[in-house]
């Protein structure tokens, strides 16, 4: 059985830390679920086995003000596969992840170069709609970021933002997208309070709904467990893993065990010359069993780092 | 213990006395208790003289004799319909540029600086000189006579900048987070900061608004010229309409034997302004409490 | 850069709202200057500051336009509230940073604050009834230049104060926790350690304290006995710049009114010049 029959919704009983842990064989139902989240069917049968590239990087460099924070990176990432990146802090790794989203922007002085593809366009390129990008490839932060509005506002606000008229639609999407992440059990009584009121990780799980409630085809993690206990973080991951063929994932983490687990390919950053650079890139079974660049391999033994 | 204490080495006694330090000490509370006396003076010397001369009805009835008798109804509502329209021009204007500075200038960029600087000025210029401004312009050149349209409008300008200053830093208290979230679910900045950061922003509003408005109420020498004297209950915005304030300036100088209702006055001012004070403290507090709790 | 069309639409509605801003200080400096302009140029400059007298009702001609009485009234008022206010408002400011415990700071915080909001009109009000007439039973006429200067200070006194001390209370602690270390006193850690570290904000509130006695209208109209002379003791009688006009623009016509508006224009260029120094003293610091 391949990964991409894993079932995302959880079952509605199940507690959280046990998100997604059953597995059942791809239903008529859950085809029919896809259908309802616009979702054509034979966009779902990708999974990590085609490697097929859906985001490709090609000597990607960034600038902050003159400093090269990251240089050259060329990297294929491939449709329903998670792809950790991984390396000591402050070696471009959350940079990198900026750039696919263009987020970058948001940064004063920060200029980029080379390309990013994403289905084979530049999404550098003036044409490009930034909104409609930035849906399609959503980012979960280190720190959870609700908004202060309540859990329901939380999630139909952006959905009405990107055009989705009907309330009732919004309504039946916000609980779609809860029962995904595992929280609609906690919250389903208490929509309408303060999404600020909820615990750590009960906010990064409904960040994580939040973005998954726009359907979106990438989704960016950015060191996505760190600002959480461990419990938090096991649920967490937990559901990461379950969005392994159905969405593209890229993780950074700088937490080796947690890419161990998760990851289906590794990027390894380090930084080469004052900036931060790909050393190694790979299957993460390669990367962490036989790595060929000798600070990936002091770098997953632990040595350095 | 006392072998302990008879142990003691010289150096630790307290029997050094710091002569500066004392009187240092002794000066700057000197200093708080002679601000604290006046304070208590001026505000019990108003509630002394006032307040014999306060009732309900003096809050309704029409000035009579000048002002020595009756009450402050139509002076009240002159009030009233200034601030109106200063907060009803000041609010739009004064959250525009607020959200203009915050969240679409860099500190330093050109544009944002013009502003900027214009505000300081702004902000010090004297309120005689509003007065004078306003009388040139409103009043005279765009011909709206002494009316209580000109007197708010000349007030606008006044709390244009505390308005601004205050709601912009309620803007930048807002974390980068909100902002950042947003961008990620490509919502537009338009949608984010109708959403989102203004209603995260709302405390500085508010405290720029008690601000604002504490300034408006107070003002005299700026509506002087421009909405008037005239004591009669205003019938549009286009009347003159005297303001509380100025009522107290020309009871206490302009009418002799005037001093018992310009007390009463200056205690209904007073009053009015820590109330709106409170008010909006007390209606922030519920309605920001309601969308967002501390963890 | 991609920018969605409802994007463009906000960004320019806020430019313009913010322009208004800018707007009204060039009308201000404008509708200043074009209404000065008929008695600068008939009676010149130099007559503002070279006339016998201040009667200005006779036309350019036989008028007579001095100002610097005024000008030496509005700075004489100013200068000793100032000098009055700064020590008492920095009492002030190290009472509620560094004397009072805790609960009484928090109240005679809040008590200065009050201070700071009761309107001029009020003070004025307060002066005409209790203070000149206490001068009077020791110096008449009372309504003088001191009651003016008196009432200026309680005015300006809580400005100074409150930007001290939020001056203050951006030292840092450990500069404070350092000083301890070193066994000084409270005095010496106060002197040596958190005036000098707060000195830029302190000055800052001095210079706007400055500003607003300057400016300040009602309460010195009220008080100081509104004579047009060049006072030779605190005890006489002065007239302000402010309340000059504040007194003479509801009969004035023409160059009389015209005269008017060239000392609005002498005391925005004191405003200027004083917000001018404090922005340049407070660069690269952000607003207090």
């Amino acid at each position: 059985m391949t990964r991409s029959n894993l079932q995302i919704t959880t079952p509605s009983d199940v507690s959280a830390g046990e998100v997604a842990r059953a597995v059942t064989g791809a239903s008529a139902e859950d085809a029919a679920k896809a259908e309802h989240l616009g979702v054509a069917a034979s966009d779902r049968a990708p999974c990590c086995m085609d490697r097929e590239p859906v985001v490709c990087t090609e000597h990607l460099t960034v600038q902050y003000g003159g400093q090269t924070a990251m240089r050259d990176v060329t990297m294929p990432i491939y449709r329903g596969c998670i792809t950790g990146i991984v390396g000591p802090s402050g070696c471009g790794k959350s940079t990198f992840l900026n750039c696919l989203n263009r987020m970058t922007d948001m940064t004063e002085g920060c200029r980029v170069s080379g390309r990013v593809l994403i289905d084979g366009g530049d999404i550098n390129h003036g044409t490009v709609n930034l909104l409609a990008l930035r849906r399609r490839v959503g980012m979960i932060f280190q720190k959870p970021n609700p908004f202060p509005l309540s859990i329901r506002k939380n999630l139909t606000f952006p959905l009405k933002e990107h055009g989705v008229r009907s309330g009732s639609q919004r309504e039946s999407l916000m609980t779609t997208a809860l029962q995904q992440v595992g929280l609609w059990e906690e919250v389903k009584d208490r929509l309408d309070a303060p999404a600020l009121g909820l615990s750590g990780g009960q906010q990064q799980r409904l960040c994580l709904a939040r973005a998954l409630v726009l359907e979106p085809d990438v989704v960016l993690l950015d060191e996505p467990c760190s600002a959480l206990d461990p419990i938090a973080s096991g649920v967490v991951e937990d559901l990461i893993d379950s969005l392994r063929g159905r969405y593209t994932v890229i993780i950074v983490t700088h937490n080796l065990a947690h890419a161990r687990r998760l990851a289906d390919d590794v990027a390894v950053f380090w930084l080469e010359e004052g900036a931060g650079t790909v050393i190694e890139r790979g299957p993460a079974e390669q990367v962490f069993t036989a790595p060929r660049h000798p600070a990936t391999a002091a770098y997953v033994e632990g040595r350095r780092g | 213990m006392s072998d302990v204490k008879s142990s003691q080495p010289a150096w630790m006694s307290n029997r050094h006395f710091d002569w500066p330090d004392r009187l240092a000490t002794v000066l700057v509370w000197l200093v708080a208790i002679s601000i604290v006396a006046i304070f208590v003076w001026i505000v019990g010397d108003l509630v002394r003289h006032g307040v014999p001369h306060l009732s309900v009805s003096f809050l309704f009835e029409a000035p009579r004799d000048a002002g020595r008798a009756g009450g402050v109804g139509p002076i009240l509502v002159s009030t009233g319909l200034i601030l109106g329209v200063c907060l009803a021009v000041s609010i739009p204007v004064g959250v525009g540029t607020a959200m203009l500075l915050a969240e679409f200038t860099r500190r330093g960029g050109g544009f944002g600086l013009l502003v900027r600087r214009s505000l300081d000025v702004l902000a010090g210029v004297p309120s005689i000189v509003f007065g004078l401004f306003g009388n040139a312009l409103f009043v005279i050149y765009l011909g709206m006579g002494f009316s209580i349209l000109a007197g708010g409008l000349t007030l606008a300008c006044m709390v244009l900048p505390i308005l601004i200053r205050s709601t912009e830093e309620g803007f930048r208290a807002v974390p980068d987070d909100y902002r950042r979230a947003a961008a990620a679910l490509g919502l537009t900045r338009s949608a984010a900061l109708w959403q989102i950061l203004l209603p995260a922003a709302t405390p500085g509003l508010i405290v720029g608004l008690v601000l604002g408005i504490g300034r408006a109420l107070a003002e005299t020498a700026a509506l002087l010229f421009t909405s008037g004297y005239v004591d009669r209950m205003p019938e549009s915005v286009l009347d003159s309409g005297r303001a509380l304030s100025i009522h107290i300036y020309d009871l206490a100088m302009n009418v002799p034997g005037g001093d018992g209702n310009a007390y009463a006055s200056a205690l209904v001012l007073i009053v009015l302004l820590l109330a709106i004070n409170g008010l909006t403290f007390w209606l922030a507090d519920r309605w920001l409490g309601r969308r967002i709790t501390p963890q | 850069m991609y920018r969605p069309s409802s994007d463009m639409l906000l960004l320019a509605i806020l430019r313009c709202l913010a322009l208004i801003a800018v707007a009204i200080v060039l009308l201000i400096v404008v509708f200043l200057l074009i209404e000065s302009l008929p008695a600068v140029r008939s009676v010149g400059m130099l007559r503002f500051f070279g006339d016998a007298s201040w009667h200005p009702a006779g036309g350019a001609e036989a008028g007579r336009f001095n100002l610097t009485p005024m000008l030496i009234g509005t700075v004489a008022a100013a200068a000793g509230a100032v000098l009055l206010a700064v020590p008492l408002g920095m009492g002030s400011a190290l009472f509620c940073r560094f004397y009072a415990p805790r609960r009484i700071g928090g109240v005679y915080r809040r008590l200065v604050e009050l201070l700071a909001g009761i309107p001029s009109v009020v003070y004025g009000f307060w002066g005409l009834m209790v203070l000149a007439p206490l001068i009077r039973q020791w110096q008449p006429p009372g309504q003088s230049l001191l009651a003016g200067i008196l009432i200026l200070t309680i005015m300006i006194l809580p400005t100074v104060a409150l930007l001290s001390e939020s001056s203050l209370r951006s030292v840092p602690r450990s500069y404070l926790d350092g000083a301890s270390a070193l066994g000084l006193s409270r005095w010496s850690t106060i002197r040596g350690v958190a005036l000098p570290a707060a000195w830029g904000g302190i000055f800052t509130a001095v210079l706007l304290a400055t500003g607003r006695a300057i400016g300040e209208t009602m309460a010195v109209l009220m008080v100081a006995g509104n004579v047009v002379q060049t006072p030779a003791s605190i005890f006489e009688p002065v007239r302000t710049l402010t309340a000059n006009i504040a007194l003479e623009l509801g009969y004035a016509m023409e160059h009389h009114r015209s005269a008017l508006f060239v000392s609005g224009l002498v005391l925005m260029v004191m405003i200027v010049v004083i917000v001018s120094l404090a922005s340049w003293i407070n660069r690269g610091r952000v607003h207090v």
